[in-house]
C-alpha cells in the first residue's frame, strides 16, 4: 500500500508513527531522502523500489561493509535484488533508529551477519563477518591461525549448546550482555 | 546431495544443517523469515504440504506463519517491535483493532488512552531531543571518528549540562537573597558580630592610591584587590536573614544545605548516567568490555559516513583484534613462565615501582614548596612594587607546577611500564589508572598545604582557630586558589590547541621534511582529555563552596572548550590508531568522574566539620565551624521533627542501620552465587538437550533411509498421499512414525533442494 501522490498524507504519516520507531520529524525526512534517489520520471509514486545500487550511493550506507546484506534483509521484493520500498526504507530506518528496543535490533543484527540466510551463525558466515570487519584487502585480513583462534573464542563464548553455531536465541543472550551493541547499531539521518 | 551418514558430524566440526526434519523444528523460530523470504521465487520447490495450505494467488504471501504470529503475539505488545515487514505490521495492527472492537466500551476507551499517553510521551521525547545541545555537532563527530570520539564530546555535554544545573541551585538559593538584601527589596538583617575583637578584623582588599593597570590585570585573574569582596568569594555571603512575610529565609543554613546538595546531585546524576542503557551483570565474571563477541557483533559503528573513517576503523580493529589474540598467547607465555624469571620479573617491577614513587614524590614536594613561596611572596613584598610577568608567574606558581606534573608524569609512566611486562590490556589500564592518581593527588597535595598554612600559627595553638594574621578570610583564599587553577587549565587548554597543534598540522601537511614524517599528525587520546576535564570538573566541584559562581565559570569554560576541542579535532586530529571502545570509555569517563568527585568531598567535608569558619566574613562567623549551623535549626524546629532528627543522629540508630545494610548485603551475595549455580547448571541442561536432539534426528534419519532402501526394491503401492504429507506435518503436534509400506515421493524431491 503506497500513496500515489508525492507527498505522505496525514493518516499515512500517523500510522508510519505507529508501526514504526521514527518520529514524525524522522519520517519526514526519510521521505525527502527518499525521493531523492528515485529517478525524475517517477517521482510521483511511492510504490517504485529503488535498485540496490542507487541505495548504495547514499553516504550513511556508502562505506558500511554490510550494506549490501542490509539491502537483501530489509528488501520484500519478489526479485531479491535487494532493491528498497519506502516502507522498506521505513523499517529500515525504524530498525536503526534511537529509540529501537534492543531485541529487535539484535533480531535484524542476526539477520544481517547471516550471509548464507540459513538461519544459524555457523563457522563460514562467522569468517565473512571477521574479514567485513576487518576490510576485505588481502593485507587487512586475520590469518588462518588467528581466525581460527578467534572464531573458537567467539563460539566459546557465545554456543551454549555447543552445536558449533550460533542460533538466534544464543546470538541475542550475548548480545544483551554486550554494553557497546546499542551504540555502534545505529544510523542516523 | 546425497544425505548421507556424515549429516551429523557430532565433535567433527560443524554439522551439516541441511536436514529437512530440522527445518520443522517448532524451536527453528529463526526460519520463519527465511520461509517467507524464500515463499515468492521459489514456491515451486515448496513442498507439497504448504501448497496445500491454500496460499493466496496474489504477489504477497499471506502463509501460515503470520497467522501464527497473530496467534501468539499478545495485544498489549506494540506493533513496532515486532520483526516484521511493514505490510505484515500493518495486517496484525488492523487484526488488533479488529479485536479492539469486540471488546467492551469501556477497555477501549481505556486503550484509546493507553495510545494517545504513549503518542504523547513520544512528541514530547522528540522536543526535548531537539532541544538537546549540540545535537548536530555531536553527530557528524560520530559520522567522521566513530563512536569512541563521540562519547567524549558526550561527556563534555553532560559536564556543561550539570555545571549549569549546579550554577542555578547556587544562584537562586545563596546569591539572590544576597543581591535582594543588597538592593533592598526586602527585609534583611546582617551577621552581628560576636567573636572576639582580634579575629574579626578583615582589612578592606581595595586597593587604595594610585594602581598601575597591570595590578587590576593580576587581580582579575586571581581573585584578589577589586575581585576579593564581591559575589565570588565566600567572605561577601555575611547575612543572616532575609524577612519574607511568610518564612524567614536563614543564609547560612541555605548556603550549607545547597552546597551538600549540588554534591549530592552530581553524585546522584553521575551514577544514574552510568548505569543507563548498560546492565551491569554481576552474575558472570568474565570480562565484558574485552570479550571477543562484543568486539565482533558489536564492532562496527554503523554510524560512520565518511570513507576515510571506514578504513581507521577497519585498521583499528584489525589491530585490537591481533593484540588480544596476542594477548592469549601471551597469558599462556605468563602461566608457563618460570621461577627465576618470575623472581628477576618481580623484581624489577619493584624497582620500577619504587622509581615511580620517587618521582611522585618529587612532584608533590615541588607542588608542596611552590604553594608555600606563592603565599609569602603575596603576602611580604608589598603591593605596588610586583612587576608584572613576575607578579603573576609567582601567583599562578601551583597552577604551573602542577600543570608541568600533569604532563611530565604521562610520559614517564609509558616508557616505564615497558619494562614491566605486563599484558597489554593491563599496561593502558594501569598507566591510566596512575595518571589519575596524579592528577588528582596533586590537587589534594595543594589543599594539604594550604590546609597546614592556614592553621600553623608559628608553634603555639591557635587562638581563632586559624592563622587570623596571614589568613583573615581563610576561606576566600582556598576559594582564590581553586578560581586560579580553574583559569590556569582553561588557558592551558586554548594554548595547547593555538600553540602546539595548528603549527603542528601547518608543519606536517606542508614541510615535507623527514622529522615532520616521524612527529605525524596529531592523535587525538581520549583518556588524556577526559583526564583533563575530570581534573577542572573536581576543582570546580572543591571551588564551589568557596566560591559560589565558580560552576558558572566552569559552565562557560567547559562551553567554550567544547568548541576548541572539536575545531581542533576536525582540522588538526586523526583518530588514535590504538581505539578506545565506547561503552569501556563511559564506563571509565564516570567512574574517574565518580572518583574526583569523592576526592572533592574531602576537603569540602574536612571544611564544614573540622576547621574553624572565619570570624571575620562568611555567612559562618558566629559558629565554630561551619556545621553548627545544623544542630542549632534543629532545635528551632517544633517537637516532633526535631525528636526525629535526634534518634537518627544517634548511634544507636546508626549502628542498627548499618547492621541492616549488611544483612541486606549478604542477602544479596547469597542470591548472586545461588543464581550463578543455576546458570550452569541450565547451561549444562541446554547442551545435553542439544546432543539428544541430536542423537534422535539421527537414529531417525537412518530409519528413513533404510525405509527408502527397502522402498526402492519394492515396486511401489498406490497409497492415499493425504496421509502420507500429513505425516511430517509442521503444525502437528505429535509426529507419526512411518508406516510400513508407503513413504511420500515429494519428499524425496524435497531432499534434493
Amino acid at each position: 500500500m503506497g500513496s500515489s501522490a508525492s507527498q505522505l498524507t496525514k493518516e499515512l504519516l500517523s500510522e508510519y508513527q505507529e508501526l514504526t520507531f521514527l518520529t514524525k520529524q524522522e519520517i519526514l525526512l526519510a521521505h525527502c531522502r527518499f525521493k531523492e534517489l528515485l529517478p525524475k520520471e517517477s517521482r510521483n509514486t511511492m510504490d517504485y523500489r529503488v535498485p540496490m545500487e542507487k541505495i548504495l550511493t547514499m553516504p550513511e550506507l556508502k562505506s558500511n561493509p554490510f550494506r549490501q546484506r542490509i539491502c537483501y534483509v530489509f528488501s520484500t521484493s519478489e526479485a531479491k535484488d535487494g532493491s528498497l520500498s519506502f516502507e522498506d526504507f521505513l523499517d529500515f530506518l525504524s530498525v536503526f533508529s534511537d529509540s529501537a528496543t534492543p531485541e529487535i535490533k539484535s533480531h535484524y543484527a542476526f539477520r544481517i551477519f547471516d550471509f548464507d540466510d540459513d538461519g544459524t551463525l555457523d563457522r563460514n558466515d562467522l569468517v565473512k563477518l571477521v574479514n567485513c570487519l576487518t576490510g576485505d584487502a588481502p593485507e587487512t585480513r586475520l590469518s588462518q591461525e588467528e581466525m581460527n583462534q578467534l572464531i573458537g573464542n567467539i563460539l566459546e563464548e557465545s554456543d551454549i549448546d555447543k552445536d558449533g553455531t550460533v542460533n538466534l536465541s544464543e546470538f541475542q543472550h550475548v548480545i544483551s550482555r554486550s554494553p557497546d551493541f546499542v551504540s555502534s547499531f545505529k544510523i542516523v539521518l | 546431495m546425497e544425505p548421507g551418514s556424515d549429516v551429523f558430524q557430532w565433535g567433527h566440526g560443524p554439522p551439516l544443517l541441511s536436514n529437512p526434519l530440522l527445518d520443522q523444528l517448532p524451536s527453528y523460530q529463526s526460519l520463519r523469515y527465511r520461509r517467507r523470504l524464500s515463499s515468492g521465487s521459489s514456491r515451486r520447490k515448496r513442498s507439497v504440504s504448504r501448497q496445500r495450505m491454500g496460499s493466496s494467488s496474489s504477489g504477497r504471501w499471506a502463509g501460515p506463519d503470520t497467522d501464527d504470529l497473530l496467534k501468539t503475539i499478545s495485544p498489549q505488545r506494540p506493533v513496532k517491535e515486532l520483526p516484521i515487514s511493514m505490510s505484515d505490521k500493518r495486517r496484525v495492527w488492523e487484526h488488533h483493532k479488529e479485536q479492539h472492537r469486540d471488546l467492551s466500551s469501556l477497555h477501549q476507551w481505556w486503550l484509546g488512552r493507553q495510545r494517545s499517553f504513549r503518542r504523547f510521551k513520544d512528541d514530547s521525547h522528540e522536543l526535548l531531543s531537539a532541544l538537546v545541545l549540540w545535537r548536530k555537532d555531536i553527530h557528524v563527530i560520530e559520522g567522521k571518528f566513530g563512536t569512541g570520539i563521540q562519547s567524549y564530546f558526550s561527556f563534555l555535554r553532560f559536564l556543561v549540562v550539570l555545571n549549569l544545573v549546579m550554577f542555578l541551585m547556587l544562584f537562586c538559593f545563596v546569591t539572590l537573597p544576597v543581591i535582594i538584601s543588597d538592593y533592598e527589596v526586602a527585609n534583611s538583617t546582617m551577621l552581628n558580630v560576636t567573636a572576639s575583637f582580634n579575629c574579626t578584623i578583615y582589612p578592606s582588599t581595595v586597593r587604595q592610591g594610585l594602581v598601575l593597570f597591570h595590578q587590576y590585570i593580576i587581580d582579575a585573574l586571581s581573585g584578589t584587590g577589586f575581585l576579593e569582596q564581591t559575589y565570588l568569594f565566600y567572605g561577601y555571603y555575611r547575612m543572616d536573614s532575609v524577612h519574607f512575610p511568610t518564612i524567614q529565609y536563614r543564609m547560612p543554613l541555605a548556603y550549607l544545605l545547597t552546597s551538600i546538595a549540588c554534591l549530592l546531585l552530581s553524585l546522584f546524576w553521575t551514577v544514574k548516567r552510568s548505569v543507563h542503557g548498560f546492565k551491569l551483570n554481576l552474575i558472570q565474571d568474565e570480562d565484558r568490555f574485552q570479550s571477543f563477541c562484543n568486539k565482533i557483533f558489536a564492532g562496527w559503528d554503523f554510524c560512520i559516513t565518511d570513507e576515510r573513517a571506514a578504513r581507521l576503523k577497519h585498521s583499528s580493529l584489525h589491530y585490537e583484534l591481533k593484540t588480544d589474540l596476542d594477548e592469549e598467547r601471551i597469558k599462556q607465555k605468563i602461566a608457563h613462565r618460570t621461577r627465576k624469571e618470575i623472581c628477576h620479573i618481580y623484581f624489577l617491577r619493584l624497582l620500577l615501582n619504587m622509581f615511580v614513587i620517587g618521582v611522585l614524590g618529587g612532584c608533590f614536594y615541588a607542588i608542596y614548596r611552590a604553594t608555600i613561596y606563592s603565599q609569602e611572596y603575596s603576602q611580604t613584598q608589598p603591593q605596588q612594587a610586583q612587576n608584572f610577568i613576575v607578579g603573576l608567574i609567582v601567583e599562578y606558581l601551583p597552577s604551573i607546577v602542577i600543570t608541568a606534573a600533569n604532563f611530565i608524569t604521562p610520559l614517564i609512566f609509558e616508557v616505564v611500564i615497558r619494562y614491566e611486562d605486563y599484558s597489554p590490556a593491563f599496561e593502558i589500564r594501569f598507566t591510566l589508572i596512575r595518571c589519575v592518581f596524579v592528577r588528582l593527588a596533586s590537587i589534594g597535595v595543594l589543599l594539604f598545604t594550604l590546609w597546614s598554612q592556614i592553621t600553623f600559627c608559628g608553634g603555639e595553638s591557635c587562638f581563632c582557630g586559624y592563622n587570623n594574621n596571614l589568613y583573615p578570610c581563610w576561606e576566600t583564599r582556598v576559594g582564590q586558589e581553586m578560581y586560579k587553577l580553574a583559569i590556569f587549565d582553561f588557558l592551558i587548554i586554548g594554548a595547547v590547541a593555538v600553540l602546539v597543534e595548528f603549527p603542528r598540522n601547518l608543519i606536517v601537511t606542508h614541510c615535507s621534511c623527514s622529522l615532520a614524517k616521524w612527529f605525524g599528525q596529531q592523535e587525538f587520546s581520549v583518556p588524556q582529555n577526559v583526564l583533563e576535564i575530570v581534573y577542572g570538573q573536581t576543582i570546580c566541584w572543591i571551588g564551589s563552596y568557596y566560591s559560589p559562581l565558580i560552576p558558572g565559570i566552569s559552565t562557560i569554560k567547559y562551553f567554550i572548550v567544547f568548541y576548541i576541542k572539536k575545531v581542533s579535532l576536525m582540522q588538526n586530529c586523526r583518530p588514535s590508531t590504538r581505539p578506545f571502545r565506547a561503552s569501556s570509555s563511559n564506563f571509565f569517563f564516570l567512574a574517574v568522574l565518580l572518583i574526583g568527585l569523592l576526592v572533592a568531598c574531602v576537603p569540602v567535608g574536612v571544611t564544614i566539620g573540622h576547621i574553624s569558619s572565619s570570624k571575620a566574613c562568611g555567612p559562618f562567623m558566629n559558629y565554630n565551624i561551619s556545621w553548627d549551623v545544623v544542630p542549632s535549626a534543629v532545635e528551632t524546629l517544633p517537637g516532633g521533627a526535631r525528636k526525629f532528627f535526634y534518634v537518627i543522629s544517634s548511634e544507636a540508630f546508626a549502628v542498627t542501620f548499618f547492621v541492616v545494610v549488611c544483612l541486606v548485603l549478604f542477602y544479596f551475595i547469597a542470591l548472586a552465587r545461588a543464581h550463578k549455580l543455576v546458570v550452569k547448571q541450565l547451561k549444562d541442561q541446554l547442551h545435553m538437550e542439544g546432543r539428544d536432539k541430536m542423537f534422535l534426528i539421527q537414529q531417525l534419519y537412518k530409519a528413513q533411509k533404510t525405509f527408502k532402501q527397502q522402498q526402492q526394491l519394492r515396486p511401489r503401492t498406490e497409497g492415499s498421499e493425504l496421509e502420507q504429507e500429513g505425516m511430517l506435518h509442521p503444525d502437528r503436534d505429535y509426529y507419526r512414525p512411518p508406516s510400513s509400506d508407503v513413504f511420500p515421493e515429494d519428499y524425496m524431491d524435497y531432499n534434493l533442494t
